[in-house]
């Protein structure tokens, strides 16, 4: 699924530099960072927590402007929220006074067209929410808001797709239940995904190519491309390969390139920090 | 207290149990369901035996230390006079209630349209706050002698008092709600491509609504207090104006007949925000 020469630039971040305004002087958030991921692309942005990574997709998203640099969709600049953008906040982001179908509903409600019912419904089904209409969000556990977060975001057919850090509240069962459930929505609909996270095993897992960032200021570091073949288990994070791969991606980030791979005896314990890696 | 009632409930959201246990579910909230009933007809049976006694003690020691009517009526003489002078006593809650509803349909309105422009602008707020404490420390009573001095023994004075009264109480607690603000509630809305106005209206106002019914709330019973109060000060109507004549002429079954009416307004204000809260905020309880 890596991919190939043939496929064409989707979304294209060109140098992209944003500075906040801090009562302690400007704050450099994201500094000269490039990408471009293909149509159809799964990519994952991983780093650790304030390397600019949320920075960076509220930018692409058009709801932040950049210092320099641009965002283009389709070669098209991006400067405000797009209609082919849609978003997934972290833990789920429902308005609380809004059952599941009115939530569902706010997108079309904000855009001035009648909602997608046929498109909406087959949604619902597809993550398992069908009969939830009238429930509140506080009446539904995480997972289940993150699906409806997810169902929301597809609702108005959006050909892009940002996460950011959408299962970090989540427990480690549900977050895997979660990560199955985005691979097989994404083969399934062929949208082009950008999904943040600082869980390396989880980029590992759902995507084509792993954007590295480190922070301070926020900057790509290294690109991993992720070789596995579609659709994934679980089982594969258990995998000699895949633990390496963590292990190189981890060391990136802990500014140490030239770490040794771990060595080859001792399955047990190698096998456990994959676990931990997998689960949170 | 609280550990009493997490003993009760069920650590369930709702009723709803999505997955495959639904008969669990249902059986133990039926169960629920029934000690809750079982549970609310005795408190019914105890709310009316306390009521039975004071009500009912009153009488009997009133009568039986003889206590002359002036010093406490009692309360079948209140009752009595309730019913009896009600007719008479009638119109002037109508004119208490004209100037509650008017007063409070301004100073409110004032208020909430001040509180959701002023938090837009935090520099504007700045300048505008203590003014706005002033007007929420001051009793609007004070003010009531010259209300009537320029605009007469009439419905004005008091219809002005109330508005002044109520509206800035709704004001700093609509404006409390309003500056609540959710990051990322408004990026999801901003996402969707809203306007500014969009997100005040989907995201903004329904965050500030728990924060807006309380200020309502208190409005209107400040509203009431200061009714009453400004009648007491001038006039001839109104049911603040009887209680000063009941008083002054001593007919304190009919005195506290209107005291009466004006705790029962109280609750009803107070019920009729409770349910406007649990319809329209209950979501943040």
């Amino acid at each position: 699924m890596t991919p190939t020469a043939a496929s064409k630039p989707k979304l294209v971040v060109d140098r992209a530099s944003k500075y906040y305004d801090t009562k302690s002087g400007p704050l450099h958030a994201l500094d000269n960072y490039s990408m471009s991921v293909e149509d159809g692309e799964f990519a994952c942005v991983v780093g650790p927590s304030g390397c600019g990574k949320t920075t960076l997709l509220w930018s692409v998203a058009g709801l932040h402007s950049l210092t320099s640099g641009t965002v283009t969709l389709d070669g098209q600049p991006v400067t405000e929220p797009h209609p082919q953008i849609g978003m997934v906040f972290q833990e789920a982001n429902l308005l609380p006074w809004r059952n599941l179908t009115k939530n569902i509903h706010l997108p079309f409600e904000i855009k001035g067209i009648p909602p997608d019912e046929a498109h909406i419904e087959k949604l619902l089904d597809r993550v398992g929410l069908v009969g939830f209409g009238n429930k509140f969000p506080r009446e539904l556990s995480g997972g289940m808001q993150q699906r409806a977060a997810i169902v929301r975001a597809l609702s108005f057919n959006p050909s892009v797709l940002l996460m950011d850090e959408p299962f970090g509240a989540l427990d480690a069962f549900t977050r895997d239940e979660m990560n199955l459930l985005v691979e097989e929505i994404w083969l399934e609909t062929r949208k082009t995904i950008i999904f943040i996270t600082h869980n390396i095993a989880e980029a590992v897992f759902l995507s084509d190519r792993v954007f590295v960032m480190a922070a301070r200021p926020g900057r790509l570091v290294k690109t991993f491309d992720i070789p596995f073949p579609r659709p994934r288990s679980l089982d594969i994070m258990t995998t000699r390969e895949v633990f390496d791969l963590v292990n190189e991606i981890k060391a990136e980030i802990e500014h140490r390139p030239n770490a040794p791979a771990a060595p080859g005896a001792g399955e047990t314990p190698q096998q456990e920090s994959v676990m931990e890696q997998a689960n949170g | 207290m609280v550990d009493r009632e997490l003993g009760d409930r069920i650590p369930t959201f709702g009723d709803a149990k999505p997955t495959n246990d639904q008969s669990i579910g249902v059986t133990n909230l039926s169960a629920f369901k029934g000690s809750a009933e079982k549970k609310s007809a005795q408190e019914i049976a105890a709310i009316i035996a306390v009521a039975a006694i004071i009500v009912g003690g009153g009488e009997f020691l009133l009568r039986f230390f003889e206590v002359p009517q002036f010093v406490m009526p009692p309360p079948s003489a209140i009752l009595t006079s309730l019913v009896v002078d009600f007719g008479f006593i009638a119109p002037h809650l109508g004119h208490t209630l004209v100037e509650l509803f008017s007063g409070y349909a301004i100073g409110a309105s004032i208020g909430l349209i001040l509180a959701a422009v002023i938090t837009q602008f935090p520099f504007a707020e700045k300048i505008i706050a203590p003014y706005i404490l002033m007007l929420v420390t001051t009793p609007m009573l004070a003010l009531v002698p010259l209300l009537i001095l320029n605009f007469g023994f009439g419905y004005t004075p008091r219809i002005i008092a109330v508005a002044l009264a109520s509206g800035p109480m709704v004001m700093i607690n609509a404006a409390t709600g309003f500056r609540r603000v959710d990051l990322a509630k408004i990026a999801l809305a901003r996402s969707f491509g809203a306007s500014t106005f969009q997100i005040f209206m989907k995201i903004r106002v329904p965050m500030a609504m728990p924060m807006i019914i309380v200020g309502l709330m208190i409005g209107a019973i400040f509203g009431l207090l200061t009714a009453v109060g400004a009648e007491m000060v001038g006039g001839g109507f109104g049911l603040g104006n009887r209680l000063t004549t009941y008083s002054a002429t001593i007919q304190m079954p009919q005195f506290f007949a209107v005291i009466l009416i004006l705790s029962t307004l109280g609750i009803l204000i107070y019920v009729a925000f409770f349910l406007i809260g649990k319809k329209w905020a209950g979501w943040e309880s």
